[in-house]
């Protein structure tokens, strides 16, 4: 039973950090209907420049900062450069220009800070707390209270300020938030500025754990099946769907794995994520798409 | 004034033609394409591995003159380690380049190893995989162009149990020991399973293997399972990312690092510094030692690095264990070729030719101290029924800063696992309708 319970308890919390990543997706998804396949050069990205940064000697905190400085003056030139010129496309036209994106996001954060792999200590040991027999990690614990706050600071930034409402008039009815003048490239710079921190705060949490290289750009594969069975549009969604997966991926890596084979864990979620369609297409907090015919 | 002028262009006509440069003397020079990874998930190894590899054909260019006046003409093709782009490389390249021919192909992967085999075969061309590759064709009468040279995955699975053997304090104590396998589960990963197997049936230890899955970036439930068997050691069988999750996963696991003994391609810096102090004490097989202490980091230091001429972005790399890697990769080459010179003349060699160098290449003692590489290389003897030839490495040990070299050569068992490979190198054969050469008259 204490198997069982460890089990469970250690794949919810790291769920949490496959929810750091999907959050990043349900932003820019929320607000512009867009796919960013570009999220994950965007956590690799603003990893790798904190960390070339503290390393040359910057304290942590101001270094934290200028990478921010740095998203945001990304997102206006991402905004000016690749989605203004795309305004009004088709979805998977602005889908295939952050593809392209990715590109030249990770070219430009190898080629400027290199390609070497750096660490990332944060000062939280990533050693064993026991309740009773059962083994937590304290660093997933902190994880899992980084991903939980954080959702609450972007519930509180959509539901009770002016940018917050204004982002949600656009994701409701983009024609009717221009009708009524709310700027939408403004809006896209925010929420673009937005993810590219949250991609910051996740590319940290992962860095720490792996070190900052460029399979951090790789994490963004365990967020497919969180946005799906929790929703492209809700966070709490992807907090949940992040849950549903870390536990599933756990479970069933040690108890059906041995008599499979193992290593499962990459390919599970993704089967999880395809019962879910059948059930839940939109997910389970997604809003359904009604068109009228 | 203008016969003049014409004699005189005349002359340097003929002399461009005959006094050409020494190197050129004998005809074109010698075509190495490197299909190379400077982007993508595995730039950081791929990196210093070139820097390694460039800077030692530099150096044989520039301060030798080439190999007996043969320059190596080196061009790099960008493959983000994918086997389909390699081999799409390899395509390009094997007809050489302007009448320049190509000796041997660096496929620079297990993968793409695999992809190239029959290719490779029907075009006469060299494939080497210094400890990588097919290990089965380590015997040359059934792959005559294939070469997992150096440290084959067999051997690399005997050389870690030999040690965790020295360890316990001779190979009979061995016996009920449990000895977990944490692989990569990849064509990669699972290679040394066989060995393992056998081994375990010779020594009476538990064999116990754990798969994880590329890319390996949470290993809870595998670190779960490590922790119920209660491992005496693990041998950690990791690649890229999944090795410094492993070892910090490992510590919160309470399985010892210094009970963790990772293999050539787990035991980098970039393997063990994201790990931060749940590394130190890791150890780890090293055919290719790091460290910038030995003779031939002397000899580049003054002839490459110290006059700007080194592919190295950052000279605190000098001396890492993927720079190294680059090292020993060219050193084999270049000595294969001048053995192949040796017998077929002083001029470019072509496929068939650079086979015949490899399967008589042959460094000693002597000339490892000669060349620079005592102690970063480890003796070595190839022959048409071994295309391996080494089978050695020593173990590194990371101190938290920097890797310490804890032990001299330790040799595999080859013996134990020669049938193995001779039985999957005749299953191949059979499969592929391939008859082996007749060893004894080859050599």
């Amino acid at each position: 039973m204490s198997l069982f319970l460890e089990t469970l308890i250690g794949g919810l919390l790291a769920g949490t950090m496959y929810s750091l990543v999907a959050i990043g997706f349900v932003l820019i998804y929320k607000a512009s209907g867009v796919f960013n396949f570009a999220q994950g050069s965007i956590l690799l990205f603003s990893a790798l420049l904190l960390v070339t940064l503290h390393e040359a000697g910057l304290p942590f905190v101001l270094s934290a900062a200028l990478t921010m400085l740095v998203l945001i003056a990304g997102a206006v030139v991402i905004e000016h450069t690749v989605l203004r010129p795309l305004a009004n496309r088709s979805p998977m036209t602005l889908f295939m220009a952050t593809l392209g994106l990715s590109y030249v996001v990770e070219g430009t954060a190898q080629g400027l800070m290199g390609a070497q792999v750096h660490a990332l200590d944060l000062g939280i040991e990533d050693v064993p707390i026991f309740f009773g027999d059962v083994l937590v990690s304290q660093f997933d614990l902190i994880a899992a209270t980084t991903a939980g706050t954080l959702a609450l600071v972007l519930a509180l930034l959509f539901n009770r300020t002016r940018i917050g409402i204004s982002l949600r008039a656009v994701a409701d009815d983009t024609r009717a938030a221009l009708s009524i003048g709310i700027n939408l490239n403004r809006i896209w710079q925010i929420v673009w500025a937005v993810a590219g921190m949250v991609g910051l705060v996740a590319g940290v949490m992962w860095g720490a754990r792996q070190g900052v290289q460029f399979s951090l750009s790789l994490v963004v594969l365990k967020a497919l099946p969180v946005l799906i069975i929790g929703g492209f549009t809700s966070i709490g969604g992807a907090i949940v769907g992040g849950l549903i997966v870390g536990a599933a991926e756990n479970l069933a890596e040690t108890y059906i794995g041995p008599f499979i084979g193992g290593g499962i864990t990459p390919w599970f979620p993704y089967v999880l994520a395809i019962a879910f369609l059948y059930v839940r297409p939109a997910g389970l907090f997604g809003e359904r798409a009604l068109e009228r015919v | 004034m203008r016969r003049h002028l014409l004699s005189a262009l005349m002359a340097g006509v003929l002399a461009s033609t005959f006094l050409a440069p020494a190197a050129r003397a004998d005809g074109p020079a010698q075509y190495v394409p490197l299909p190379t990874y400077r982007v993508g998930a595995y730039a950081s190894s791929g990196t210093l591995w070139w820097a390694g590899e460039r800077d030692y054909f530099r150096y044989i260019n520039e301060v030798e003159g080439g190999i007996n006046g043969v320059k190596l003409d080196v061009e790099e093709f960008e493959t983000e380690w994918s086997p389909d782009r390699t081999v799409e490389v390899y395509e390009r390249v094997k007809n050489g380049k302007n009448g320049e021919p190509v000796a041997f192909f660096f496929t620079h992967g297990t993968p793409a190893s695999y992809a190239l085999i029959e290719k490779a075969a029907t075009d006469q061309i060299p494939l080497i995989d210094p400890a990588g590759g097919r290990t089965e064709s380590t015997d040359g009468t059934v792959f005559p162009y294939a070469f997992p040279l150096l440290f084959n995955y067999f051997s690399q699975a005997s050389v870690g149990i030999n040690y965790i053997a020295q360890k316990e304090g001779g190979l009979d104590k061995l016996k009920g020991k449990k000895i977990v396998t944490v692989y990569h589960d990849s064509a990669y990963g699972r290679e040394t399973q066989a060995a393992v197997e056998l081994l375990a049936k010779k020594y009476g230890f538990e064999n116990i293997q754990v798969p994880v899955a590329d890319p390996g970036n949470e290993q809870s439930p595998q670190w779960r399972q490590v922790r119920e068997v209660k491992p005496d050691w693990v041998f950690l069988r990791t690649w890229g990312v999944s090795t410094p999750v492993a070892i910090k996963t490992a510590q919160r696991f309470g399985i010892p690092a210094d009970h963790i003994i990772g293999d050539v391609w787990a035991g980098s810096e970039a393997d063990v510094i994201p790990a931060g102090t749940a590394a130190k004490g890791y150890q780890a097989l090293a055919p290719y030692p790091g460290g910038a202490n030995f003779e031939i980091h002397d000899r580049l230091r003054k002839t490459i690095l110290d006059t700007g001429k080194s592919d190295l972005k950052d000279p605190k790399f000098f001396g890492a264990v993927y720079y190294n890697i680059g090292l020993i990769n060219a050193v084999l080459a270049v000595e294969a070729l001048r053995t192949g010179q040796a017998h077929f003349g002083k001029r470019a060699l072509n496929g068939e030719e650079g086979r015949w160098g490899f399967e008589h290449l042959t460094i000693d003692d002597a000339r490892l101290k000669q060349i620079g590489f005592e102690g970063l290389l480890q003796p070595i003897k190839l022959s048409t029924t071994d295309h391996e030839g080494g089978g050695a490495a020593r173990i590194q040990q990371w101190d938290g800063a920097k890797w310490v070299l804890v032990t001299d050569w330790i040799q595999a068992d080859r013996e134990t696992l020669r049938p193995l490979i001779e039985a999957k190198a005749a299953a191949y054969a059979k499969e592929h309708n391939i008859v082996p050469r007749n060893a004894t008259a080859e050599n």
